[in-house]
Order: structure tokens, then sequence, then C-alpha cells
């Protein structure tokens, strides 16, 4: 019982930054835009939050660091792929390989630092509490932000007036341009937005989750985001029972061989990717699901002149 | 992996080898040996590439280490590179050193050390098993170099090995986890499930039991030598399942900054590491390459290699176990003391019977001491240790 919420509770750790990448995502394509960039993203802010935190000691001017590098990136390529029209995949594909290329050399003077350890954390209180203490209340606050940020952004998609703007820009650009709104600067304020929560998942791993900065780190979390999106069907609910799903087959492959159950470590440390795949396929077999809740000028240029 | 290398091998030989290069081209008639590729596919048979021209006319030296992590990694690269500056100062002027980090172990480590071939280096140190094969190869290419292969058990002419004994420290930390632990259980990060790593968990075990023989050992095997997020999952993993003290055979911190976060104990491995943890960390079990690095360059210099196999441990100042906390019981310390004095002059050892393996059949029988040639073969648990091997090794 106490190894399952200890499973449980270790699931949604290792399961945040993958939402907090994917609730990023979700504001990226629900614009229409989609961001193969997610990867190099995280890195530049994991780099960025790590040398935030040795030099101020502060965690959380280091995640808002994270947070705000990757935004910047994020715009860099909004202006590419909005403005200039340039091809949304390659672009992105290219941000992610420029990410973890530029990461790599500016981190090179940082691999032998150490973060100190915060030795616990917890909502006060209520991390005392028996059996859900430790499972639910004795996480990271940013656990936390990231479980309140998915119920921020379902309000904001489907209840708010300007969560439907952004809707109606990511659907059909010429009809919310007819209606008076600039398109452009939506998309690109989604860009900037979404970027800076995947530099907040970057920032997270390196100065919360393992404090240390290490080449390549974030070790494909981008990529099962951007999969998160479309296994989440772009809805920030579906998004966090994806996230924690993850972080799951994560932890307990681990546990299962802590366990001695005797099953090849290779195949258990593809076990997310592999589950990525699967629920790509399934869902793909049915065409009304992604027709329903994908945006459905995701990935395509817009021509306000046209 | 091609980035890595061009931003790494590029600052450590460059513009500081132009002017040698010029002084070496005018000397290249009075090599007497030389250097470069002998058999490797060399653009013109007729003039070595110009950068392997240097290294005899010049004088020192030139040696070079390919290592599989970044010198950063606090753990077994960093323990590696400290030994090479070491040995660099100490040979002042005599020899020249270079390094390239994060070879990884594949195809990329058989360009890289022919590259250092070709770059006039005639002593090269690979440190990890996986250089074995390439190792090798280049080594049959290149007879008039030598090789030193850390870990692997194949050998050439001019290929030799050296190992360092870490079961003895991975002993040793087990004696302070078994006075350590409360739930009687402890937990391993292993990376690949190779003799070096269970016979260190195995090792580890048995220091354990040496204070409470009830003790239990559960491993999480990560399939990788570094790894640092996925350490730390891994080592969260063992928290979770009741282990209270931990252990890593991987080579980063990230096992004993999760251990300080949920506030149980850890060790540092390779290296010193109690600034990552210093209120987890119970000791480090490191390693002191610098006595055989030592030994190796003095006989390329005076011309007495010779291919050998060489496993040094405690006795010869190359294991330690170092910077043990003033959570650890004094007994425990005085015990430690002891126990190194005995592997020292030789009246303790570890491996000696009665041992069983995880089934409890006896592999080792009462007084009955471990050969060196079951000890690098070891493929089974010891007694105490859960679960069951990855299979295939």
């Amino acid at each position: 019982m106490n190894e399952l919420l200890a499973l449980f509770a270790s699931s949604i750790d290792s399961g945040t930054p993958l939402l907090l990448a994917a609730l990023g995502l979700i504001i990226n394509e629900r614009s229409g835009v989609i961001n193969l960039g997610a990867e190099g993203l995280m890195l530049i802010a994991a780099i960025t939050g790590f040398a935030t935190a040795l030099a101020t000691k502060n965690d959380a001017v280091a995640l808002l660091a994270g947070a705000a590098a990757a935004a910047l990136f994020a715009a860099f390529f909004g202006f590419l792929v909005i403005w200039l029209n340039a091809n949304q995949y390659a672009t992105g594909l290219a941000l992610s390989l420029f990410g973890s290329g530029f990461s790599a050399f500016v981190g090179i003077r940082y691999t032998q630092e150490s973060l100190a350890v915060a030795s616990h954390h917890g909502l006060p209180g209520l991390s005392r509490l028996p059996v859900l203490g430790t499972a639910l209340f004795s996480h990271h606050y940013i656990v936390y932000v990231a479980v309140l940020l998915v119920a921020g952004l379902s309000w904001f998609l489907f209840r708010s007036k300007s969560g439907l703007v952004l809707r109606a820009v990511g659907e059909s650009p010429e009809s919310a341009q007819a209606l008076g709104y600039r398109v452009r600067l939506i998309r690109l304020a989604a860009v900037v937005i979404g970027g800076a929560l995947v530099g907040l998942a970057g920032a997270y791993v390196s100065v919360v989750s393992t404090p240390l900065w290490v080449e390549g780190m974030i070790a494909g979390k981008g990529w099962i985001a951007l999969a998160l999106t479309t296994f989440a069907t772009w809805r920030p609910a579906r998004a966090l029972l994806g996230a924690y799903l993850f972080g799951g087959v994560t932890m307990l492959q681990l546990h299962l061989q802590g366990r001695g159950v005797n099953l090849p470590v290779e195949l258990l440390t593809a076990l997310p990717y592999l589950a990525t795949i699967v629920v790509l396929v399934l869902i793909s077999q049915n065409p009304r699901w992604i027709a329903a809740n994908m945006p459905t000028s995701l990935g395509k240029p817009f021509y306000p002149g046209a | 992996m091609l980035r890595v290398l061009d931003r790494r091998v590029l600052p450590t030989f460059p513009v500081a080898l132009l002017p040698l290069l010029a002084l070496a081209f005018t000397a290249l008639p009075a090599c007497s040996k030389k250097p470069s590729s002998d058999g490797a596919p060399a653009p013109s048979a007729a003039a070595p590439p110009p950068l392997a021209a240097d290294s005899k006319a010049a004088g020192p030296l030139k040696i070079a280490f390919a290592y599989v992590g970044p010198v950063g990694d606090a753990g077994w690269t960093f323990a590696h590179d400290k030994a090479r500056k070491e040995a660099e100062a100490m040979f002042a002027g005599k020899v020249k050193t270079s390094f390239v980090e994060n070879v990884p172990e594949a195809a990329d480590a058989e360009r890289v050390i022919r590259d250092m071939v070709d770059q006039g280096n005639t002593l090269i140190f690979g440190t990890t098993f996986g250089y074995m094969e390439p190792m090798l190869k280049v080594a049959s290419d290149n007879p008039n170099v030598h090789f030193e292969h850390a870990t692997g058990y194949k050998t050439a002419a001019n290929l030799r090995t050296y190992d360092s004994r870490t079961y003895e420290g991975a002993y040793l930390a087990g004696v302070v986890a078994g006075s350590m632990t409360k739930s009687k259980t402890l937990g391993v990060v292993g990376s690949i499930p190779i003799p070096e790593v269970i016979r260190n968990i195995d090792s580890f075990t048995l220091g354990a039991q040496s204070m409470n023989p009830d003790i239990k050992t559960k491993v999480v095997w990560v399939g990788k030598w570094f790894d640092p997020p996925k350490e730390g999952e891994a080592a969260q993993a063992l928290l979770d399942q009741g282990a209270d003290v931990l252990m890593q055979n991987t080579d980063s911190s990230a096992v004993l900054q999760t251990a300080e976060k949920a506030g149980k104990f850890a060790f540092g491995w390779d290296s010193d590491m109690t600034k990552f943890g210093p209120h987890a960390h119970l000791a480090s079990a490191v390693i002191n390459w610098a006595p055989y690095y030592q030994k190796a360059i003095k006989d390329a210099l005076d011309g007495s290699w010779k291919m050998g196999q060489t496993w040094w441990g405690v006795k010869d100042g190359a294991i330690d176990l170092v910077a043990i906390s003033d959570k650890v019981p004094a007994a425990t310390k005085a015990k430690i003391e002891e126990l190194k004095k005995g592997l020292k002059d030789g009246s303790f050892t570890i491996w000696k019977g009665p041992i069983k393996d995880q089934s409890g059949k006896e592999v080792l029988k009462a007084d009955e001491k471990g050969e060196d040639k079951m000890l690098l073969g070891i493929n089974f648990y010891v007694k105490g240790v859960e679960g069951k091997l990855p299979s295939g090794k």
C-alpha cells in the first residue's frame, strides 16, 4: 500500500515536466502553430535555469529565467513562421537541433557544478496528513502550479471569450481576421506564452528534479510532450491524465525492477516511447476523434492579405 | 556526436600546435620511429599526415586519453582526468597529454582513437569497457603505439589492461551502510550488468551483511553509465520500496542528490561527492588512478613497457573510502581503518568463503578464497540481493 502511494507520488513528479510542456504546446497548437522545437526550448531553459539558480540561489527566479529564455527563442520562432511564413515543421526541427547544440555549448562550464538540494517540499500542514500527505501534498510547488494551470487553461479555452478567439484563430484564421482580430499577433502571443510554459518544464528538470546540468538531459521529454498533445486531443485535462500516465510508466518499470521482476532493461526503458506510438496509432484509427478536436489550420501558414 | 567531437577536440590541440608543426616538419627525416598510422588508411602513404609529424621530433611523449563521459561528471571520468593532470605535472616537460571526452562506446570510439594515433600520440588510454574491440583493432594496425585499456580483458602485444578493485571500495561502503540502515534494506542503482558492476553490488551486500546478516539489497538497472535524470528516478524508486541507504555504480551524483532530497543516505562513487549532498553523504568510495598512470607513463618513457594486466586495489593506493561522515559511528570508522589495514597487509580478504549465491548454493567453501579469474567473470548475485540478474549476461 505504502509503495503504491509512493509510486503514485513519484509518477506525479516524473509526469509534471511533461504536463507543463504539453500545456504550453496545447496553447501553441490551439492557435494553429505547431512547434516541433519543444525539446530544444526545454534544453535552453534547463541550462538558463540552472545557471541562474547557481548565481542567485533562488529557485523561483531560476524557473522564471528558464521560462523567459524559452519564450525569447519561441518569439524568434514565431516571427519566422508567422510573419515570414517559414515552414513550421522544418523551422521547429531546426529550433530543436539548435537548442540542443546551443545549450551544450553554453553549458560546458556548468557540468561540474551542483545546486544545494532542498530536503523537503510540500504544502504546510497538509503534507503531514497520514497516507495522503505523502502521496498528494508533499511535492514541489510547481507540481501544484501545473495542476492549477490545467484548470485555468481549460477555463480559458472553453469558457472565456479570449479562449474562443484563440481557438477561432487556430480553426479558421480567415474568419477570425474578417471579424477584426489580428491573427498574427494572437498567434505570436500564443507561441510566446506556450514557449514560456515549455521553458518552465525544462527549468524544472535542471533546477528541481535533478539539480545538475548535463548535456541533452531533457532526454526526449519535449518529444513526448508533443505526442501528448495529440494523445490528449488538445484538451488540458486529458494532458494531465496522459502526463501522469507516462510518468507512471517510467516509474513503474523502475519499481518492477526493484521488486525483482525479470524484464529486459532495454525494453522497459523504451516503454514510454512505445506507449506513445500505440496511443498515436489508436487515436488515428478513428478520424472523427482527431477531426473533432484538432485545430483545422494546425501547421498551415496564414497570409492576411490573401 | 560529430558536434561534440568538433567542439572538444579542436580546443584541445589547435593553435599551440601550429608553430610546433613547422618545427616538426623540418626535423621529420630524423624521426626514428614513425608514430602515425602504419596500417591505417592514410590519405597518402608517402607523407604522413602533417599533424602526426611533431611528436617525436619535438621531444615530449604525446599521450591521449579517451573518456566515456564529460570530465565534469564528478565521478568516473573526473577521477581519470584528475590522475591525468597529476601525471602530466609529475613528468612536466617530458610528456604532453590531451583528452577527448564524451566518446561513445560504439563505432565512434574507433575513429576517435585512430585520430589520436594520427595526431602523433604514442601512448593512448581508453577508460571504459566498451572501447575494448575498437582499441584492439587500432592497436593491431599501429604496432608502434602503446595502448592501455581500463576495465577490459582482451590484450595484444601493444595493448594491455588496467583496472581498479572498485569492489573493495564497495565492500567498505557496505560496512558503513550496514551500520546505518534502519530498514535493513539497501538500494543500488546499477548501470550495465557486466561482471564489474555485479561484483560491486555483491561486495557492497557482503560488507553490509558483515554488520548484520539479515540485510537485503534491491537493485535497479538504468542501462547507462551516465544519465542523471534517470539515475535520480531509479534512486527514488528504491527509496519508495523501503531502501534507506543507497549506492550507485553509475557515474553521476544524482543518486546522492535524490537521497539528500528524501532525507536518506547515500555514497559518493569514484570521486568525493560530499558537496552534492552534505547531509545524505556517508562516505565516498574513490578510485585513484594516479599511481597507475604514473607507472604506465614511466614504462613508456624508459622503454620498459610490457604487455600485462594490472588490477590494483586498496593495497596499491588505487582504492579508498574517504570523507566518512560524522554521522557514522566511531566503531564503524575504526572497523573501516582495520579493514583497510587488513587489505594492505593481506590479512583480510573480501571474497573468502563461505559465500552463497542468491539461490543458496555455496560458491565459495569455508576459507576458500575467490580467485581473480572467478571475480573477473562473476555473473551471480550473492545471497541477500533481491531480484534476478537481467538476462543475457
